[in-house]
């Protein structure tokens, strides 16, 4: 059962990640002027179009195009960024990891700053605490994460400098091991809090209304009528089974967040994707472009898959879909 | 009778009065723009980057731009850039949504794939790549937008349809021999309506959130006045010029707070929490 389950979920990916090229596909082939531009970007010469054109078949008829177009993909060649002179995907996978250290920065204070907050509210629903924190949380989802990474920087890096304005590492300073560590802390704290808001906000909530459903449910009257401290009654009754949606919406929002770091980072200047998605359309580098769609469209589906995969192995019901 | 109670319910909520009259103030805002506000957003002045005055409210850019005209001028953009995505997400989501759940089966199984696939496509890079192949322009960025946004309502829609198809009344209605486009769109869409209410307000914010977010990265419309330019000319700036970051954020965070207020008022008003 668990087997024939894994394997459908597996199959289904397929057609999503031949979607996704074909979008990109469509895209290049829609453009005003030759595809190949699309395909090369704005600045080779004609021997490299001709290259390219060769490449990716463009002589041949339109089907034959999208074949080759979509093996190309799924060998991982998104082509060449002119611009860089080298190959998109290791562009892309150099700026990866320094998306992932904030995205997974974030991920984490939020989760460590909006489980109490939640719990907290929860406990007494509709009273000036919980309406407080709510109120707070609906706050912060509504302001735009490149607007408290600016407010954040007024506050924190210019009216009171105790954090770094800019980069990920101190210009000119040498420090290794631990120092480096520091340093780089320093400058992904303020970054990694104007990301996590708005999942706190989400977060908040999510635990919030889970907790509070949960504690209406019988098995914690049980546990209260057996005498169970209120502490042991939220702790290790509700709280594990509410923390189940929240881990589901944290990885369902992988998409968002990389769209969320994205432009915290034109705001920090930290060198991860989404400055590279910036100076690629200032210098029309197209096959970086394409290359980011594809690459960041594939991650969310890798891990939309192994969160459903690790769901069907904690909660049984799912596999009987 | 119903709805006007639903209505009188929302604004008994604090959160739904201080989210219409949130979405009141920045409507009035933007609709009366010109008649509330005299300075021509794009006139430039002697007064270059001046701090918020008694004549530059807001305080103005480097142009010598007033920012207080900007805001409310770009307000009218941003609302209706996002009230058109929000038009054409509606459509699709409910459609699909509907289809999706009444038909059941193989035409299910496909839609649902496609909602999934519309869903994983990660809206930012979607639209840098659209910007950068076709050139920038409002027509674009709300089809792209309006394209990307209706998964989350077509599966709002489809697991409510799931809910209610084996209600009575829909097995009475298919007694009386109704047609399918008559249950679904007579008998089960006004059933789904609350909900897909909410998300529209939910959908409001998040449609506005992005069009800041594009513009804040200079993917909007370089010839359009938005809350987004006015976000994306403010980063350089930071240092000398607080003002341009702090006042046309205020706006989109206040715009984006009354949707999701009202979204908020109107599902805790229907029961949900």
């Amino acid at each position: 059962m668990t087997r024939w389950y894994v394997l459908r979920r597996v199959l289904q990916v397929i057609p999503t990640v031949l979607g996704i090229g074909l979008v990109a596909f469509m895209l290049i082939h829609l453009a005003p002027g030759d595809p190949v531009m699309a395909l090369a970007g704005e600045h080779g010469d004609a021997a490299y179009y001709a290259f390219m054109r060769e490449r990716f078949g463009l002589n041949e008829p339109l089907p034959r195009q999208l074949l080759t177009f979509l093996t190309r993909i799924l060998h991982g060649d998104f082509g060449f960024s002119y611009v860089q002179g080298r190959s998109t995907l290791v562009v892309i996978l150099e700026r990866l990891p320094a998306t992932a250290l904030l995205g997974g920065a974030a991920i984490v204070i939020s989760l460590i700053v909006s489980v109490p907050l939640g719990v907290v509210a929860a406990r007494r629903p509709d009273s000036a605490r919980d309406t407080g924190i709510s109120t707070l949380a609906l706050a912060l989802f509504s302001a735009p994460a490149f607007w408290l990474a600016q407010m954040a920087i007024l506050v924190f890096a210019l009216a009171l400098p105790i954090f770094p304005v800019q980069g990920m590492t101190t210009a000119g300073a040498r420090s290794t091991g631990f120092g480096h560590v520091l340093d780089v802390a320093r400058h992904l704290a303020l970054p990694a809090l104007a990301l996590a808001a708005r999942e706190i906000a989400m977060l908040v909530r999510l635990t919030r209304s889970g907790l509070i459903d949960e504690l209406a449910r019988d098995h914690i009257r049980t546990a209260r009528a057996k005498g169970v401290g209120e502490l042991s009654v939220l702790v290790r009754h509700a709280f594990p089974r509410a923390l189940v949606p929240a881990l589901t919406v944290v990885a369902t929002r992988v998409g968002q967040l990389i769209a969320g770091a994205a432009v915290v980072e034109v705001v920090f200047g930290w060198p991860g994707i989404g400055r590279l998605l910036l100076t690629a359309l200032q210098t029309r580098d197209t096959p970086i472009l394409l290359g980011l769609f594809i690459v960041i469209s594939s991650s969310v589906v890798v891990v939309n898959l192994m969160t459903d995969l690790i769901h069907a192995t904690i909660d049984p019901r799912i596999r009987l879909l | 009778m119903q709805r006007r109670s639903t209505v009188a319910s929302v604004l008994a909520r604090p959160a739904g009065k201080v989210g219409f009259s949130l979405l009141l103030v920045t409507l009035a805002l933007a609709i009366l723009a010109p008649v509330i506000v005299h300075t021509d957003p794009l006139a430039l002045s002697e007064a270059t980057l001046s701090p918020p005055t008694q004549v530059h409210w807001m305080g103005t850019d480097a142009l010598g731009r007033d920012l207080l005209s900007g805001v409310a001028h770009g307000g009218r953009a941003s609302l209706l850039i996002a009230s058109a995505v929000v038009v054409i997400a509606l459509t699709c989501g409910s459609l699909v949504g509907l289809v999706a759940g009444y038909r059941g089966g193989f035409v299910d199984d496909s839609l649902s794939r496609m909602i999934e696939l519309f869903q994983v496509m990660p809206r930012l890079f979607l639209v840098a790549i659209v910007i950068a192949l076709f050139g920038p322009g409002v027509d674009r960025l709300v089809l792209t937008l309006g394209l990307t946004s209706w998964p989350v309502l077509a599966r709002v829609v489809r697991s409510e349809v799931l809910a209610t198809r084996t209600g009575e009344f829909v097995v009475a209605a298919e007694a009386l021999g109704a047609s399918h486009s008559y249950i679904a769109f007579r008998v089960l869409l006004p059933n789904i309506l609350p909900s897909v209410l909410v998300m529209i307000g939910l959908l409001f914010g998040q449609v506005l959130l992005t069009e800041a977010s594009l513009g804040f990265l200079g993917l909007g419309d370089p010839n359009t006045l938005s809350w987004g330019l006015l976000v994306g000319e403010s980063q350089g700036f930071l240092r000398v010029a607080w003002w341009l970051a702090v006042f046309p954020g205020l706006a989109i965070t206040a715009a984006i707070l009354a949707f999701n207020l009202l979204a908020d008022a109107l599902s805790s008003a229907l029961g949900g929490r």
